[in-house]
C-alpha cells in the first residue's frame, strides 16, 4: 500500500469552514488516502492477548467484526459509563456552545466540522442517547440520537484516529469536557472488536515484551547508548559512563525510547548523559524500564496499566531511592496522572531530594518521580552548572509547550528556565498558540505515521504557522520541545510548512552550553555543526 | 447504593435542597392571610354607588398605568378631565380624587404594596396629605 | 434536518402556548394552578437529585485535572493558584471562577485563514452572554421570591430596587429583564447565525432558548402591557408554600401561558442539557486538585492486570544480556 501524496502546502492551507449542506448524521465518513492510519496487525494483538486480531484494512468494506460486535461495544460502553463519572458526564453535559469548535488544531486545519470537539464527541453521544437515555430510545434522532450501525463504528475509528488527545478544547470548555477522555473511550470501545491501528499496537506490543515502543533489545540497547558514549567523546573529549541496570544506583533514570533511536532526540539522550556525568550523579538507564512512553494511553487504560507496571517494579528491583524521567510527552501524562493510582503506592522508594543541591521536590513526594526539567531547573538555581549559553549563539529559539505537560501536568515555566539560561536568543510564539493554549504537533496519540501524512500536516498547521510567524519575526530557526513524539513529528512539520526550522529537544540545548570539566575545546554543537564565532573553515 | 466522593455529593443535595426549597421553610407553612384592604372610609360609605374610577378587577391590575397617564395627561398636556369607560368624567387628581375617596393610605396603598413588593413612585413628588398619613 | 430542528423546537413552543390557552377558559386552569405546581416541582427536585446521584454513583478512577497553569513544583517557581490549584482552597476558588464567571469561556478565540495563516482572535461575545444571560436569570428567579414570602424580605426588595433603579417607566423596568432579554437573544441568533453552530444544534438547543424566550417574554407583557392583579398572584404563590393552594379567577391568559411554561421548564429540566447548573460541580478535569504526584489517587476498581515481569525478560533474552555484559539475577 503506497502512501498517498500529499498535497502542497498552498493547496493544504484553502480550508473552508463551512458545514457541508447533508447533517453530519447523513454525511457519509470517506477513507481518503493520507488521512487514516493502517490497522493494528493481528501478531501484535495476538501477542497482547487483544480481540479479533485479522487481517483487514479500514479501506476495507468488511471490517471482519465479530458476529456480535454490537453487543459488545454497547455491552463496553454500559461498563464504562458505570466505571468512569468523566464518561457519563461528558456524555450528558453538553451545551453545544460551540466554544471548542475551532480549539481543535485538526479542524483549523481541515474545516471538517465532524473535527470539532463537540461534534467528535456527538459521534458517540447519539450512540449513547439511542441505547441508554428514555429520549434517545423515543424520539431518536430528534433528541440527536441514532441506531449503532457499522457506518457508525467505522466514522468512530475515522475520527477517534483523528484526534491527538491533546485536551486542548478541555481548556476551553465551560464545563472541563475533555475530547481526549472521549477519544480514549471510544478507542477503547473499538479495541474490543479489534479495530485500532497498527502504529500504536506494534509499539504497545514491543513495549509489552521488550520495555520500549521500538522493540530494541537489551543488547541493543546498550549499543545505542554507547554509540552516543562515543558522539559525545567525540565532541567534548569526555567519556561518560553508561550505567545500565545498575543495582545499588540512586535514580533510575527513564526516559521515552524514541530519545535512544533517532535523531533529533539522541542528541537530547547524549544532553542527559553529559549532565549526569558533569553532576556525577548516581543513576542507571534499564533495558527492562526502557521506555517511560506508553502507547497504552492510546489504546485503553488497561493497556496504560500493563506497560507502566515495569517502571514501579524495576526501581525496586534495582533497589533505587527514586525515579527521574526524561523528556516526553504523553509519558509524563502517565507518570504524572496515571502511575501511582494504576501500579502505587510506591512506598519502597524515598522521597525525592536532589543528591546535588539537597533540594526536596515537594510536588513529588508522593509519586516519587521527578521531571527531568525541575531537576535540571534546580541544578541551575542553585549555581550547580557552568553553562556558556554564547555556543549557542547560531540558534534563535523557541519553545512548542507540548500538550500533556502543558494540559496535563503545568510544566511551563521549568523548561523555559532552561532555555534561557542555555541560550541567549530566545523567542515566544503566539500567546494563544503556547502555554496552556499550545497547539499540537498534529501526530500524537499514534498519529505520527507516513501514510496519515496529510492529516499529520493539517493539524500540525496551526502549530507550524505560529513558528513562521516566529521565523519571520525574529529569525527563528530551532524549535525546542519536551517530547519525543514531537521531535519526530514536528521534524517532517517543520520541513513541509516552515522549511529552514530544525527541532531540539530542551536537554539538547543545555548540553550544548554545559560546560564540561576535562573537555577539549568545542568546535561544534553536539550534532557536530560548527558553533557560531568559531572559525568554519577549522572544521573544514 | 455506594457513592463516591459521598461527603461532597450529598453536601451539595443538602445546599441544593436547602435554596430550591427556600419559600417551604422560610415562612415556616404558616398561612398569611391576604391584606385587608379597607373600604370603609367615610367618603366611600358615602357614595350611593361604590365605584371607582373604572371597575374595581380594572383598577387592580392597571392603576398604576392610569396613574401614569394621568400624570401626563396633566403634566405634559394640562388636560385636566379623564372621561372614564362608562362616560363618567373625573378629575384628574392623586391627591382630590384618589384619596379622596382612598383617605386611607395606610390600609388600602400601602398594605398592597407591601404585600407585593411594589414600589410606587407617587410620593417622590406628591406630599402627603396630613389626614392621610 | 437542520432546519428541522429549529422548526420543532417552534412548533413544540407554540403547542405549549395554545394547551395553556386551552387550559385557561376550562375547568383545567384548576389543574394549572393548584396540581401541576407542585407535580412540576417535585419532578423538578427529584430529577435533579436523580441525575446527581447517578453521576455520582460511577466514581472518579483517575485524577485527570486539565491544568491551565503553572505547577506547584519548586519554591521560586510562581505557581498559578488557581488555574493549576494544588490545594483544596485553590480547588474552591478555581470552580467559584468558573461558576461564578464562567472562567473558561472567557479565554474563547475565535480561529480565521487570513493571509494563509491561521489568526486568533478574541472572542469575548459568547461569555459576555452568556454570563449576562446567567446572572440575569438568577437575579430574576430572586426577585421572583416576593411572591412566595410574606413579608417580603428586605434583601429581596433591596435587589429590586437596585434592578429598577434606573425607574424607567411605570412599573419600573427591571435591568435583569432587559439584560436576560439581550442575553437569551443573543445566544439565540448565535446558535441560527453561525453555520457550524446551526450544523451541531439539535432541538433541545433551540427549545431551551425558545422556552425561557417565552417565560421572559410573558413575564415582560404581563408587567408592561397586560398588568396581571398582583394581589391574586400573590395570593395564589403564597397558596402553593402554604399548601393551601387555591386558584383565583381572572389573573389574565398571559400570566396561564408564563406558568405553562415556568412549569414545563421543572419538569423538562433535570432531563435536559440544563442540568449543566448540577453537572459543573462534578466535573473531573476542573474539581480536582493538580496535586497528582503529591497525594495518591485511589481507584476503587483498580484490578491486577496481567503485566510483563522482569523474570519473564530476562528468561526471554538471558543470552543476549548475558552477551552485551548486562547484570543478571539468574545466571
Amino acid at each position: 500500500m503506497a502512501s498517498a501524496k500529499t498535497p502542497k502546502p498552498d493547496e493544504l492551507i484553502a480550508i473552508r469552514y463551512a458545514p457541508p449542506e447533508t447533517p453530519w448524521m447523513e454525511t457519509p465518513t470517506v477513507f481518503r488516502p493520507g488521512t487514516w492510519s493502517y490497522s493494528g496487525g493481528a501478531k501484535s494483538l495476538t501477542a497482547l492477548g487483544l480481540p479479533n486480531p485479522r487481517a483487514w484494512q479500514p479501506s476495507d468494506a468488511d471490517w471482519k467484526l465479530p458476529e456480535n460486535w454490537k453487543e459488545i461495544i454497547l455491552e463496553g460502553m454500559r461498563e464504562r459509563l458505570e466505571k468512569y463519572r468523566s464518561f457519563r458526564l461528558f456524555m450528558e453535559l453538553c451545551v453545544r456552545c460551540g466554544a471548542c469548535a475551532d480549539k481543535c488544531h485538526f479542524y483549523i486545519g481541515s474545516g471538517d466540522p465532524k473535527n470539532m470537539p463537540v461534534l467528535r464527541a456527538e459521534l458517540l453521544r447519539s450512540v449513547y442517547r439511542r441505547y441508554f437515555t428514555a429520549s434517545g430510545k423515543r424520539f431518536g434522532k430528534l433528541a440527536g440520537a441514532r441506531d449503532l450501525t457499522i457506518d457508525v463504528l467505522k466514522e468512530w475509528f475515522y475520527y477517534f484516529y483523528q484526534c491527538t488527545e491533546c485536551r486542548r478544547c478541555s481548556v476551553f470548555c465551560p464545563y472541563g469536557i475533555d475530547q481526549a477522555e472521549i477519544t480514549m473511550m471510544g478507542r477503547e470501545l473499538l479495541n474490543l472488536v479489534g479495530c485500532n491501528i497498527n502504529w500504536v499496537m506494534e509499539p504497545v506490543a514491543n513495549c509489552f515484551r521488550t520495555g520500549n515502543h521500538l522493540g530494541i533489545q537489551p543488547g541493543g540497547v546498550k549499543d545505542m547508548l554507547e554509540f552516543m558514549a562515543d558522539d559525545i567523546a567525540d565532541r567534548t573529549g569526555v567519556r561518560v559512563e553508561l550505567p545500565l541496570n545498575k543495582k545499588g544506583a540512586d535514580i533510575l533514570f527513564v526516559t521515552p525510547s524514541g530519545d535512544y533511536f533517532a535523531d533529533p532526540g539522541t542528541y537530547t539522550c547524549m544532553g542527559y548523559m553529559m549532565l549526569f556525568h558533569e553532576i556525577g550523579l548516581n543513576y542507571t538507564f534499564s533495558t527492562y524500564a526502557s521506555d517511560g512512553g506508553n502507547f497504552g494511553l492510546f489504546t485503553s487504560h488497561e493497556m496504560i496499566k500493563r506497560l507502566n507496571a515495569k517502571i514501579y517494579a524495576e526501581a525496586k528491583r534495582l533497589g533505587v531511592k527514586w525515579i527521574l524521567g526524561g523528556e516526553c510527552g504523553h509519558m509524563w501524562r502517565v507518570l504524572h496522572q496515571y502511575m501511582e493510582t494504576m501500579n502505587g503506592p510506591a512506598d519502597f522508594l524515598e522521597e525525592p531530594v536532589s543528591p546535588i543541591t539537597g533540594t526536596r521536590f515537594e510536588n513529588a513526594r508522593s509519586t516519587k518521580m521527578v521531571h527531568i526539567a525541575e531537576f535540571t531547573a534546580d541544578l541551575i538555581r542553585n549555581g550547580k552548572l557552568k553553562l556558556d549559553p554564547s555556543r549557542n549563539d547560531a540558534y534563535r529559539v523557541t519553545f512548542h509547550d507540548s500538550c500533556n505537560p502543558a494540559r496535563a501536568m503545568g510544566l511551563f515555566e521549568e523548561p523555559r528556565y532552561i532555555i534561557q539560561h542555555a541560550c541567549n536568543h530566545f523567542h515566544e510564539m503566539a500567546e494563544d498558540t503556547i502555554r496552556e493554549k499550545t497547539l499540537c504537533c498534529g501526530g500524537g496519540a499514534g498519529l505520527g505515521n507516513d501514510e496519515n501524512m496529510e492529516m499529520r500536516m493539517r493539524g500540525g498547521m496551526p502549530r507550524a504557522m505560529a513558528v513562521k510567524q516566529v521565523k519571520e519575526k525574529h529569525g527563528v530557526n530551532r524549535l525546542a520541545c519536551m517530547c519525543a513524539i514531537d521531535r519526530a513529528t514536528l521534524t517532517s512539520l517543520m520541513d513541509y510548512w516552515v522549511p529552514g526550522v530544525t527541532v531540539t529537544g530542551v536537554h539538547e540545548l543545555l548540553a550544548n552550553a554545559l560546560v564540561m570539566k576535562g573537555e577539549k575545546e568545542r568546535t561544534t554543537d553536539l550534532r557536530g555543526e560548527p558553533l557560531e564565532g568559531k572559525a568554519a573553515d577549522e572544521t573544514l | 447504593m455506594k457513592l463516591y466522593n459521598r461527603g461532597m455529593v450529598i453536601a451539595g443535595i443538602v445546599v441544593f435542597l436547602i435554596v430550591a426549597t427556600f419559600p417551604l421553610w422560610y415562612g415556616r407553612g404558616k398561612a398569611v392571610p391576604p391584606p385587608d384592604l379597607k373600604l370603609d372610609t367615610p367618603a366611600i360609605q358615602g357614595l350611593k354607588e361604590k365605584l371607582c374610577v373604572e371597575t374595581a378587577p380594572y383598577m387592580r391590575a392597571n392603576h398604576m398605568k392610569l396613574l401614569t397617564v394621568w400624570r401626563d395627561d396633566v403634566v405634559r398636556k394640562g388636560k385636566r378631565t379623564y372621561t372614564a369607560m362608562d362616560g363618567r368624567v373625573h378629575q384628574i387628581s392623586l391627591t382630590g380624587t384618589c384619596l379622596g375617596c382612598h383617605s386611607n393610605k395606610k390600609q388600602f396603598c400601602d398594605r398592597c404594596h407591601d404585600y407585593s413588593g411594589a414600589k410606587p413612585a407617587c410620593w417622590s413628588c406628591h406630599i402627603i396629605p396630613e389626614e392621610v398619613r | 434536518m437542520i432546519g428541522q430542528h429549529l422548526e420543532i423546537s417552534v412548533l413544540a413552543i407554540l403547542i405549549l402556548t395554545l394547551s395553556a390557552l386551552g387550559i385557561a377558559f376550562t375547568p383545567l386552569s384548576f389543574l394549572l394552578m393548584v396540581i401541576l405546581p407542585y407535580a412540576a416541582f417535585v419532578i423538578f427536585i427529584g430529577g435533579f437529585i436523580y441525575r446527581v446521584v447517578k453521576w455520582a454513583k460511577a466514581p472518579v478512577p483517575f485524577r485527570i485535572t486539565t491544568t491551565c497553569g503553572q505547577q506547584s513544583s519548586l519554591p521560586w517557581i510562581k505557581s498559578a493558584p488557581l488555574e493549576s490549584p494544588s490545594t483544596v482552597w485553590g480547588v474552591i476558588g478555581r470552580m467559584a471562577l468558573e461558576v461564578f464567571l464562567f472562567r473558561s469561556l472567557f479565554r474563547n478565540t475565535d480561529v480565521a485563514i487570513v493571509g494563509q495563516r491561521p489568526v486568533y482572535g478574541s472572542a469575548k461575545w459568547l461569555w459576555f452572554f452568556g454570563l449576562l444571560f446567567h446572572w440575569s436569570m438568577l437575579v430574576i428567579v430572586l426577585r421572583h421570591l416576593r411572591f412566595f414570602i410574606e413579608p417580603i424580605a428586605p434583601w429581596i426588595k433591596g435587589l429590586s430596587a437596585i434592578d429598577g433603579f434606573f425607574e424607567i417607566g411605570v412599573p419600573t423596568l427591571y435591568l435583569s429583564d432587559l439584560t436576560v432579554l439581550a442575553g437569551l437573544t443573543f445566544l439565540f441568533l448565535r446558535r441560527m447565525a453561525v453555520p457550524r453552530l446551526r450544523y451541531i444544534s439539535l432541538v433541545t438547543d433551540y427549545f431551551a432558548l425558545l422556552l425561557l424566550l417565552g417565560i421572559v417574554t410573558t413575564g415582560l407583557l404581563m408587567k408592561h402591557f397586560f398588568p396581571a392583579d398582583l394581589l391574586h398572584v400573590k395570593n395564589l404563590a403564597l397558596g402553593w408554600v402554604t399548601f393551601a393552594p387555591a386558584a383565583p379567577k381572572g389573573v389574565g391568559t398571559v400570566f396561564y401561558i408564563h406558568l405553562s411554561f415556568v412549569f414545563t421548564l421543572f419538569v423538562w429540566f433535570p432531563f435536559s442539557k440544563l442540568m449543566h447548573m448540577g453537572g459543573i460541580f462534578l466535573s473531573p478535569t476542573r474539581n480536582l486538585a493538580n496535586d497528582n504526584r503529591m497525594k495518591r489517587h485511589l481507584n476503587p476498581w483498580n484490578a491486577p492486570v496481567k503485566v510483563h515481569t522482569y523474570e519473564e525478560y530476562e528468561d526471554e533474552f538471558r543470552e543476549k544480556m548475558k552477551l552485551a555484559g548486562l547484570p543478571l539475577e539468574k545466571e
